[in-house]
């Protein structure tokens, strides 16, 4: 398993297609946290409901001023269709070319695999990754960490 | 391993004794069908354990997954402001198929509630915030999906079949 990069580490910048004709950089959202999931794909099942918690929680992950977003190789008309049947309030970013670089850089791709872990990272508003965690590939991480996490960067 | 951050009280919706030696909690979405094939698993349950067993229902609804789940929860807690909420609950779960505003209405009208203050309950949402508050405390406590199963404030690790729930609450009370 690769090393997830650890708290106190500056969060690699990087500019990602969040829609077909749009990108986005982490380091727009400086000034609030940002929440990054990777995770292995869209559309399979744990996924789903990794995401589909998410979702849910994210007026909880607002209150802290956090921005979620979600990352996966999925290329950006996969990552549309997906949102669109999941009803995702939050951006997912395509990490498709190069093939997850991003992933690599946060030291969360798998590589025999070709996917993303799934790994949580909670970078705080200078950029400084805070809190990371990787969850075993099949299991939901649920959103207990990342709650945590923000609760202890406000206390910061 | 993921323990229950909200202790069970009075506050809480349950059957048996909430001071009995295992405490088995669910945060369930009446939309969700594992939970509803849990719902019939959880009554094999607690005949096997008798009174030495209180189940507890605590509410975590997917509604952007599942649109008629947050409703089906706020009718249950209605049901249960008025005394009737295992009535309500059981007659959710037994139904799931046919879920939807309807169905809570005939149900609310079989149980002798007035479906007019149902109505006007659901509208209004008077009871979106007891519902999202069993959400949230869920989602501290590391529930990261339907049916989530605690006992006596542990995470079941297991499935949620009968062998695999008896074996954890067997497991557990061999510890406690």
């Amino acid at each position: 398993m690769p090393q997830l990069l650890e708290p106190g580490t500056p969060a690699p910048d990087f500019t990602l297609h969040v829609t077909p004709d749009q990108k986005l950089s982490p380091s727009e959202l400086r000034g609030r946290p940002v929440i990054l999931a990777f995770y292995p794909a869209d559309w399979s099942p744990v996924c789903g409901d990794q995401l589909a918690l998410y979702n849910e929680v994210l007026p909880e992950f607002q209150k802290h001023k956090a921005e979620l977003l979600g990352i996966s190789v999925d290329g950006v008309w996969c990552h549309e269709a997906f949102a669109k049947d999941r009803h995702l309030h939050f951006p997912l970013l395509a990490d498709f070319e190069p093939k997850g670089a991003v992933a690599k850089a946060y030291g969360a791709y798998r590589d025999g695999d070709g996917f993303c872990e799934r790994a949580l990272f909670v970078i705080d508003k200078t950029g400084k990754i805070f809190w990371s965690y990787c969850s075993p590939v099949s299991i939901n991480p649920g959103a207990d960490g990342i709650l945590e996490a923000l609760e202890n960067l406000s206390k910061s | 391993m993921a323990t229950l951050k909200v202790p069970v009280t009075s506050d809480d919706h349950i059957q048996g004794d909430e001071h009995a030696p295992i405490v088995l909690v669910e945060y369930g979405d009446y939309e969700c069908p594992d939970c509803g094939r849990a719902y019939l698993i959880v009554k094999r349950v607690q005949k096997h354990f008798g009174k030495r067993l209180g189940f507890v229902f605590r509410n975590f609804p997917l509604s952007e997954i599942h649109p008629n789940a947050a409703s089906a929860a706020e009718a249950a807690e209605f049901a249960g402001a008025n005394g009737r909420f295992w009535e309500m609950h059981d007659g959710i779960f037994e139904n799931q198929n046919a879920l939807g505003l309807p169905l809570l209405l005939t149900l609310a009208e079989a149980l002798g509630l007035s479906t007019t203050d149902l109505d006007s309950a659901l509208t209004s949402h008077e009871y979106a915030p007891r519902v999202k508050s069993d959400f949230m405390g869920g989602a501290r406590s590391g529930v990261n999906g339907t049916p989530t199963f605690f006992i006596n404030g542990h995470r079941h690790a297991g499935t949620f079949e009968f062998d695999d729930l008896v074996a954890g609450i067997e497991a557990r009370r061999e510890q406690t």
